[in-house]
């Protein structure tokens, strides 16, 4: 897969930093000229997805129109129920946290040479790992047994990423369908526990789910009145500690590099074997937080289908984002947007919600399509 | 039959440049059919270009080609195939995985249409090979072969378009020496058929034993063309090598106990693509340089490998500074004090997409003084970073700028300088100066002289003769995996240079391995 | 505990669960030999679901609109095509990423087949029906004990399928397309030198993946619900994908493949049937997919994988 990767460095260029955009000279630190340089960077990290997006909506546009209904109407309704009030933005929130964990996974492991497809899995391995530590865990106060939740929710994917990582490393084998035959085992033995032994008995609601996790293990409501949750802030501070690991310490350094060029790395006395198993816990792990966010912050327990296709959405909003923790960032947000404007068009419209599938398909598609102007210009 | 007369193939006054180089500099060839003609040259002298414009991948700057009396312009291999011009690459180019007969009738017009007859095809194969005297099974996987029988399936491949010219391209390189035997057989069976060959080779014997006539390439431009009949190895190592260049310095062979570097007797595995060492064993004392001779691609990266610990040793022994190294980590062996400039740094020395700090901290990424426990200190990796631009002038716009921008000679600078960083006892370089500027190269070649003087043992590896000559004390030279022969000022001249790098000549008067 | 051991064992319940079995296996077998194709071209197509999902709905509207199950036939094929040619363009001519490029297939597709079905029918949902293909006995064949009702009295696709069989193992052994294929995926580089068109081998390798998955999306939609639902493919498309590693890029080895993951499937769903409580239906349900798993790492189909699947192509590197 390295031979692919390599080949994104492309689409990764056109977002990552252009040194023509750096206006940060060797010695100035005055700290209005950082905060310009970081809010430039923001800027070009925005700036070349926004055609992209411009596209998929034109589009998506046309659709619209073609089936009768006015789309400036509809795209109206569209930013007013996501960005347009409290509740609209609480939910553009929710949804854009989850997705946010697990691209941040999805680029930390690009970021060290490796594709993780596994994020679906991953979310639901982590979901476990939250909803036992949740559930079986001695009572607790808030703040020893939110935490404890959340770092199962890490392990879980972590282990789930690692062991992705250790077929691919040790053992050679395709990691590509490692990991999708990995999701699939994790969807069915999270789907054979919640059926069988970890069921809520109390036959009082016809879907198979756990009990509720008690009050200690859930993510406090961070917007009265709205599903918003803490979950966000925990995100905020993930993304800065993530941050701080790949650009500030000397494992996250190796890993970078041997994401870079494994052939220098291996020169420099790094074992690149040893960078794919850390880069696929890592990165395993977080997108098992996700699935501790979903379950501890919005469903308060564990269901069948505790992810709705976050984890390959995933690898779409990592991309969107360039790869880079900010970039991710921004990306979710707008997939949050997405989601929520589409159920707003919907409601309000009758255009099917099923809208947000096509605008993200078509964005992610305009990204690659846009490679074939950088290449011929290069 | 030999047709002394007209040449088959007449290519004149060829020119082809490419940025910083001149391949080829009004290059004349004439070949004839019924001969074996060897293009003779060391590494960057211009053989390969010159038979890749004749088989369609380049075409010259200027110059003309001039093919059974006709001026012709070929623009592809395709091309070049259809004027009856077939080349054997020195990598065969087929499909491993496929067997001989598949491999045959790929890419040519099928008999019966859009349908395979495996049958018909298997018939038809052995035919041509039991007719040509280069039997092979048809139905084997041509990744179960041989490197001499897949040679021979690429042949075949070739023949089967029944050109006129043939070149083969350093053919021997992966083969036995029996296997050597039988090419050269094949190759005088051919000419004996009224074909015309044309084989690139840096090897002096292969030239004697088996070509008519030779051509003698150097820098880009003929030196000579002779009939072997009428030369020795001699006076053709002599020309492929050249000059009369003194050594600069005189220094003494070093007693062992004041070696820094010692290796001993070790081997190493080979594998596709690289080359097993036998039996190495050299020395470099403090503040001393040792350059090792040779064509690339005779074990100089495995030898730098092996000493770094990137590469596992089979047998024998290393020690740096009289302590056991043999097993070590790469990094321990860093950490030891120990500096690996390696070849191609584009590739293996320098994070391109990533910008001047992240590379000018490699290898001391780890620990004191950059990183505590683990987590970098910015401050101290800020003046460090600054520090290595100012002393070795690499000109940057700022710390942050993404190394892909640099030129040649700055990466150079930066790696050189990054790896001066730390305390070193022993530097090794290979092919430091490929590629670089005049200025560049200079500037690399005074910071080693200056290691020197600081009582640093360098490893200097290059296929640039040149400079081995100018800045070594001693000189080994290195041909198929083996150390043939250890000079120093007071007994070398060129042309013993030339005879142990083209595989003829030990000091000891043996004739070397001749694989 | 006799009771079901007798049941189990009876003619009449191994007979239906064999032919529920073919009925279960064929989505994947036809995905699986033109995605065969793709793969052994280099080319790795993860978007089969989404395709899958875009023929059958497709086939619905063709079938639908025209009165005609065989119409719809059609258009599931074209609509297959149509969509991986935006795979194939992407990922040889701009080669961009073929996993993304794939991915962004399943979730377009998603997007737009509800889309589409919704803007005609609303939330009708399962209700609405189309024309679809009814089983068809073939005579003679169809009274041979025990084969004859496996085999040959099944709905007409499953015919077209297991004749897909025979005829994709002819193409790619018998025929120099099928040899260019090889070829092409295993060294481009070589291929080009001896003068194969790389690119056009590839387009026309996706192309096939792209028209047998709208095929086997037709299958879903006409052949035994005769409706569509976004559910409808369920995970079909990336166990094809499993099927053609496990198949070992070989048409025969798919079909044995198919049978394989549609027996278990067949199994778990009979089991459920007759409450066998003793093994949960997840544990028989993922067995195809551990069983890759372990292949996979195992190294068992490794020498058999393409050599060149999944890396990026460009002339001149």
């Amino acid at each position: 897969m390295r031979h692919d990767v390599e080949n994104n460095e492309s689409m990764v260029k056109q977002v990552a930093s252009d040194p023509r955009s750096d206006s940060v000279r060797p010695g100035s630190k005055h700290p209005k000229e950082a905060f310009k340089s970081v809010f430039l960077r923001a800027l070009e990290t925005i700036g070349r997805p926004l055609v992209s997006i411009l596209i998929a909506f034109i589009v998506a546009g046309i659709l619209i129109a073609l089936t009768g209904i006015n789309p400036f109407a509809a795209f109206f309704q569209f930013f007013q129920g996501s960005l347009g009030s409290k509740n609209g933005i609480a939910e553009t929130l929710v949804r854009a946290t989850p997705l946010a964990f697990a691209a941040l996974g999805v680029a930390v492991a690009y970021r060290a040479g490796v594709w993780n497809i596994g994020a679906e899995g991953q979310i639901f391995m982590g979901a476990l790992g939250a909803t036992m530590a949740g559930l079986y865990l001695p009572p607790m106060p808030l703040l020893v047994h939110l935490p404890l939740v959340l770092l199962c929710g890490f392990a879980g994917g972590a282990i789930w990423g690692g062991l992705a990582g250790i077929f691919k490393a040790r053992f050679g084998a395709n990691e590509i369908i490692v990991t999708i035959m990995m999701n699939y085992i994790a969807i069915f033995i999270v789907s054979f526990l919640v059926t069988g032994p970890m069921k809520d008995a109390s036959g009082m609601i016809p879907q198979p789910q756990t009990v509720e996790l008690p009050a200690s293990a859930l993510l406090p409501v961070i917007i009265s009145g709205t599903r918003a949750h803490a979950g966000t802030i925990v995100l905020i501070g993930v993304v800065a500690f993530v941050w701080f690991f790949m650009y500030r310490t000397s494992t996250g350094y190796e890993l970078r590099s041997a994401g870079a060029n494994p052939d220098a790395a291996r020169h420099i006395g790094i074992n690149v074997l040893n960078t794919v198993v850390i880069a696929m816990a890592i990165s395993g792990g977080l997108a098992g937080l996700a699935g501790a966010n979903e379950v501890s912050g919005v469903q308060h327990l564990l269901t069948q289908d505790i992810s709705s296709n976050y984890g390959y959405l995933s690898i779409a909003v990592a991309l969107l984002g360039g790869l880079n923790p900010l970039g991710v960032l921004l990306s979710s947000i707008f997939f949050g947007v997405v989601y929520v404007g589409s159920e707003s068009m919907q409601r309000a419209m009758n255009v099917p919600v099923e809208m947000v599938y096509i605008i993200q398909g078509l964005v992610i598609v305009a990204m690659l399509l846009r490679q074939l102007g950088q290449r011929r210009k290069g | 039959m030999a047709n002394s007369e007209s040449p088959v193939l007449m290519m004149q006054g060829i020119c082809k440049r490419f940025p910083g180089v001149v391949a080829n500099d009004n290059v004349n060839l004439e070949v004839r059919a019924g001969e074996i003609h060897a293009l003779l040259g060391e590494n960057g002298a211009g053989k390969t270009t010159l038979m890749s414009i004749l088989c369609g991948l380049y075409q010259p700057d200027s110059g003309t080609i001039v093919w059974k009396g006709h001026p012709v312009r070929i623009a592809s291999p395709r091309q070049a195939a259809a004027l009856g011009i077939g080349m054997v690459h020195q990598d065969f180019k087929l499909v491993q995985r496929m067997t001989v007969a598949e491999n045959m009738m790929l890419g040519r017009p099928a008999p019966h249409g859009p349908f395979i007859d495996m049958r018909e095809s298997i018939l038809t194969v052995e035919h041509v090979s039991a007719e040509l005297g280069l039997p092979i099974d048809p139905r084997i996987q041509v990744g179960q072969l041989s490197a001499g029988m897949q040679q021979r399936v690429a042949i075949l491949k070739v023949l089967s378009g029944s050109p006129d010219l043939i070149i083969f391209d350093e053919p021997t390189s992966v083969l036995t020496p029996l296997e050597v035997e039988n090419l050269f057989k094949m190759m005088q069976s051919m000419v004996a058929n009224g074909k015309a060959i044309c084989f690139i080779t840096h090897k002096l014997e292969e030239v004697m034993s088996v070509a008519k006539v030779v051509t003698v390439l150097r820098d880009g431009k003929v030196l000579d063309t002779l009939e072997t009949k009428q030369t020795s190895p001699r006076e053709l190592a002599r020309l492929m090598v050249g000059r009369e260049v003194l050594f600069s310095v005189k220094k003494d062979p070093c007693k062992s106990g004041d070696s820094t570097l010692e290796v001993q007797h070790i081997n190493t595995a080979g594998g596709p693509g690289q080359r097993e060492l036998h039996d190495i064993s050299l020395q470099v004392c403090q503040g001393e340089i040792l350059g090792i001779a040779g064509i690339s691609g005779n074990g100089q990266n495995e030898i730098a490998e092996a000493i770094t610990g990137l590469r596992p040793i089979l047998s024998g022994h290393i020690k740096i500074d009289g302590v056991e190294t043999t097993k070590w980590h790469p990094r321990k062996i860093t950490e030891l004090g120990v500096a690996y400039i390696p070849d191609k740094i584009r590739q293996n020395a320098v994070f391109l997409d990533l910008d001047i700090t992240h590379n000018a901290i490699a290898k001391s990424h780890r620990g004191a003084p950059l990183a505590t426990r683990g987590i970098f200190r910015m401050d101290a990796i800020k003046n460090h970073v600054q520090k290595l631009i100012n002393e070795y002038q690499v000109h940057v716009a700022s710390p942050k700028t993404l190394a892909r921008q640099l030129s040649g000679g700055h990466l150079q600078r930066l790696v050189l300088a990054r790896e001066s960083s730390r305390e070193l006892s022993l530097i090794i370089a290979v092919n430091p100066t490929a590629g670089l500027d005049v200025g560049a190269t200079e500037y690399v070649r005074a910071q080693l002289l200056n290691q020197r003087k600081l009582g640093r043992a360098i490893l200097l590896i290059s296929a640039d003769l040149d400079e081995l000559l100018t800045m070594s004390d001693r000189i080994a030279v290195l041909f198929s995996g083996r150390i043939v022969g250890s000079l120093d000022s007071a007994n070398s001249n060129p042309e013993e240079i030339g005879l142990m790098m083209g595989g003829t000549l030990r000091p000891d008067g043996k004739k070397a391995y001749a694989a | 505990m006799q009771n079901f051991w007798q049941q189990l064992l009876s003619a009449n319940f191994i007979i239906s669960m064999l032919t529920s079995s073919v009925v279960l296996a064929m989505p994947l077998l036809i995905a699986g030999l033109g995605e065969t194709f793709a793969e052994r071209s280099g080319i790795l197509n993860v978007g089969v679901e989404g395709i899958m999902l875009f023929g059958a709905l497709s086939g619905f509207l063709g079938a639908r609109l025209s009165g005609s199950p065989w119409v719809g036939l059609i258009c599931g094929i074209l609509a297959g095509v149509l969509m991986s040619l935006l795979h194939a363009y992407l990922t040889i001519t701009v080669v961009a990423d073929q996993v993304v490029s794939g991915l962004s297939l399943n979730i377009l597709s998603l997007g737009l087949s509800v889309f589409i079905f919704r803007a005609f029918y609303g939330l009708a949902g399962q209700a609405v029906q189309a024309p679809g293909f009814d089983p068809y006995s073939i005579p003679v064949l169809s009274r041979i004990p025990v084969i004859g009702p496996i085999l040959f009295q099944q709905q007409p696709l499953v015919y077209v399928g297991l004749l897909l069989v025979p005829i994709a193992y002819f193409i790619l052994f018998r025929t120099t397309f099928g040899q260019q294929v090889t070829a092409v995926g295993e060294d481009p580089r070589a291929a080009d030198s001896m003068g194969v068109d790389v690119i056009r081998i590839r387009y026309a390798s996706v192309l096939i993946g792209g028209a047998t998955a709208g095929l086997a999306g037709v299958f879903l939609s006409l052949g035994e619900l005769h409706s569509f639902s976004e559910l409808m493919v369920g995970g079909r498309g990336y166990i094809a994908i499993a099927v053609v590693m496990f198949g070992r890029w070989n048409p025969v080895g798919a079909l044995l493949a198919a049978l394989l993951f549609g027996f278990a499937n067949s199994l778990q769903l009979y089991l459920q049937a007759f409450s066998i409580t003793t093994l949960p239906p997840q544990v028989l349900n993922s067995l195809p997919y551990v069983v890759t798993l372990l292949a996979v790492i195992s190294g068992i189909g490794k020498g058999f994988i393409p050599s060149a699947l999944c890396v990026p192509y460009k002339r001149g590197d």
